[in-house]
């Protein structure tokens, strides 16, 4: 009989569509209505684009020009130009690819430790759970900020051609290195709760190897509070990362990050301001975007409000 | 409860321990090193090199550097003069004594540097707290029970800015505004100092001191106060629609009082446990603003330290640092099971 029901009809009829009743869809809708996180949104796809076609500036982000250096913001350099001619528009840019890709690379690298740790931990308990978490405590009585500045002080002087050629990846892995500490705490909370559901048990039952069930079976219902940290992680990596250029310790010169861009700025505060507000703003304006969107999933992902809304749909 | 708190500090004990070499391996293997050259005026010949190593302990094997740096070599006899015969003995008593041995920049005990640091460092930061405090705690609590209110979302609005806030770009934004374009209309000097604890070369006067400490406590207060005013909002939040609160209410209380007193009471239980593990963050933040702002702390003593590779300086604050942290971790558990009488260690 169903089949026979043609498809104008049913679209019309007040029957939730299959779509509408996936999860998924319940998160996005719950989502969509944060207005927060979709201004976040907005303006983090706007500076993601702005920065992946900052090749289409006509000026060079390295390459020095003498006659135009230290002019305040115009039309032709709307953000000015810093001490060695060079268009700042540009340079923050260019800054923007090298600090939002340590933001992402310092999320992958937390999930590729965290999750696996934390999900190990979790499911099989007894003595694993305890060695993975007394290195997990070991690692939290760390003093972060200071072995951060340590540890990137030191990697600074390592003369190895790979890490002098991937700055980007050995400052996230620095950083990462220091924040998996607190993925692995929430996906092992999940995972001790999760594989005591009856559906797990039935997995094993019907001969699921446990790889299997960490993987498959309970990552996905693990998974929603680990996407609201990792987004935060981008933005709190955003601001280490910055914290750090801004130290001398992170992106060295001349290659522009947000944060190095204002290693200078405090000598020439007095006479050229610009070079000290642009760079800045544009690390706020990433870090907040991201904070707005990581506050919408909470909610999005807190099933007491998609089991509210649930009656709403 | 008392079986608890020393069972914990004997199971940090090798947690210290462990950490403390994964630091020390972490300090003494990195390239480069105190004698690179680096902030040198001069470049050292091959044999000062040699006499600097053997009087810095640098000559010796890392295990043994390791286990000087802990119970000191005043027990066993080294060789001084580079002859290889060992013929008198060291003068380290080593951490587990007090001593954090002498700075190498310096050639002074970095106790001594790093007493005065601790304090300038504990001055900024309870000034801090104290205004943090002063703010977080009213705007917590009225945001909360004005929820969605304008207020309540202005505050909350501005929480989120103070959280996006790079705290150095704060730094030098206060410094812009403070310092670069506002005059006194007296003077027509800038209208707040810069750089200190105090104007270097007159008396001591409160005024000059108070001056001094409004833009580094200004930085430093931003972040903490958005955190703990959303952190306290939140937590009210969970607390005033309890029955307990009707209560008081429908018996007659004000509304000052029911919120204020029997509220907050207990609203402020989670944050207690918050504020105690953040201590040693609070601590260890207030860095960026003592480098901006010149401020003689532990922070610029650290960040100078780690430019100069100043070994013993450098391992100094991080023991102090990792202790602080197992520390905080300890009282906040303390702290909660002492705050509410439901929870029992045993």
């Amino acid at each position: 009989m169903q089949n026979s029901i043609p498809a104008s009809i049913m679209t019309n009829t007040n029957q939730p569509s299959l779509r509408e009743e996936s999860m998924s869809y319940l998160i996005w809708k719950r989502f969509r209505r944060h207005p927060g996180a979709i201004i976040g949104s907005i303006v983090l796809s706007c500076i993601i684009l702005a920065v992946a076609f900052a090749g289409l500036s006509p000026y060079d982000p390295i390459k020095s020009d003498i006659t135009v250096k230290n002019q305040a913001p115009s039309l032709a350099h709307p953000m000015g130009t810093d001490a060695l001619g060079r268009d700042l528009l540009t340079r923050v840019l260019y800054g923007g690819r090298i600090s939002l890709l340590v933001g992402f690379s310092v999320m992958v690298i937390t999930l590729l430790i965290g999750v696996p740790v934390g999900a190990i931990a979790g499911y099989f308990g007894g003595n694993v759970d305890n060695i993975l978490m007394r290195i997990t405590d070991a690692a939290l009585s760390l003093p972060s900020l200071l072995v951060l500045i340590l540890l990137s002080a030191i990697l600074r002087e390592v003369e190895a051609p790979f890490l002098k050629s991937n700055p980007v990846l050995t400052i996230a892995s620095v950083i990462g290195l220091l924040a998996w500490m607190f993925t692995a705490r929430l996906v092992r909370a999940s995972y001790l709760t999760i594989r005591e559901m009856d559906y797990v048990t039935a997995t094993r039952a019907l001969g699921a190897s446990n790889l299997r069930i960490i993987a498959l079976h309970i990552f996905p219902n693990a998974i929603g509070p680990v996407i609201v940290e990792s987004t935060l992680e981008v933005a709190y990596a955003i601001l280490e990362e910055s914290g750090l250029s801004y130290l001398g310790f992170g992106i060295q010169p001349p290659t522009p990050s947000w944060g190095n861009l204002l290693s200078n700025a405090q000598e020439y505060l007095v006479k050229y301001p610009w070079l000290a507000i642009f760079p800045g703003a544009m690390i706020f304006l990433a870090v907040i975007s991201i904070n707005y969107i990581g506050d919408g999933l909470r909610d999005a992902f807190d099933p007491h409000k998609v089991l509210q809304k649930i009656g709403e749909v | 409860m008392g079986h608890y708190v020393v069972r914990r500090i004997l199971q940090a004990i090798p947690l210290m321990v462990i950490v403390s070499i994964v630091l020390f391996a972490l300090v003494n293997l990195a390239p480069g090193g105190p004698l690179a050259g680096r902030g040198q005026s001069r470049r050292l010949r091959p044999e000062q090199i040699a006499a600097l190593k053997r009087q810095f302990g640098l000559d010796q094997p890392l295990y043994k550097r390791y286990i000087f740096w802990l119970v000191g070599n005043d027990w066993t006899k080294i060789d001084m003069d580079g002859d290889g015969i060992k013929e008198s003995y060291g003068q380290g008593k080593g951490i587990l004594r007090g001593d954090f041995g002498m700075s190498y920049r310096t050639r002074t005990p970095v106790i001594n540097s790093i007493g005065g640091a601790f304090k300038n460092t504990a001055y900024l930061m309870s000034v801090t707290l104290l205004i943090v405090a002063i703010i977080a705690i009213p705007v917590g609590v009225i945001s909360a029970v004005k929820q969605y209110s304008f207020f309540d979302i202005v505050v909350t609005t501005m929480s989120f800015m103070g959280q996006a806030i790079p705290e150095f770009w704060l730094g030098l934004i206060l410094l812009l505004v403070f310092y670069v374009w506002l005059r006194n209309p007296m003077t027509g000097d800038s209208l707040l100092p810069v750089g200190g604890m105090y104007t270097l070369g007159t008396e001591f006067s409160i005024v000059d001191w108070a001056k001094h400490l409004i833009l580094p406590v200004m930085m430093g207060v931003v972040g903490w106060v958005t955190w703990y005013s959303r952190f306290l909002r939140s937590s009210m939040l969970d607390v005033i629609h309890q029955d307990y609160v009707r209560t008081a209410r429908a018996k007659g209380l004000s509304m000052n009082k029911v919120y204020f007193k029997h509220a907050l009471r207990n609203a402020l239980l989670p944050l207690v446990t918050v504020f105690a593990l953040d201590l040693p963050y609070i601590f260890a933040g207030s860095l960026y603003v003592e480098i901006i702002f010149s401020w003689p702390g532990m922070g610029r003593l650290y960040y100078q330290a780690a430019i100069d590779r100043d070994y013993p300086v450098l391992m100094a604050v991080l023991t102090i640092g990792t202790m602080m942290v197992i520390a905080s971790n300890l009282l906040a558990d303390i702290v909660y099971a002492k705050l509410d009488p439901r929870i029992h260690y045993d």
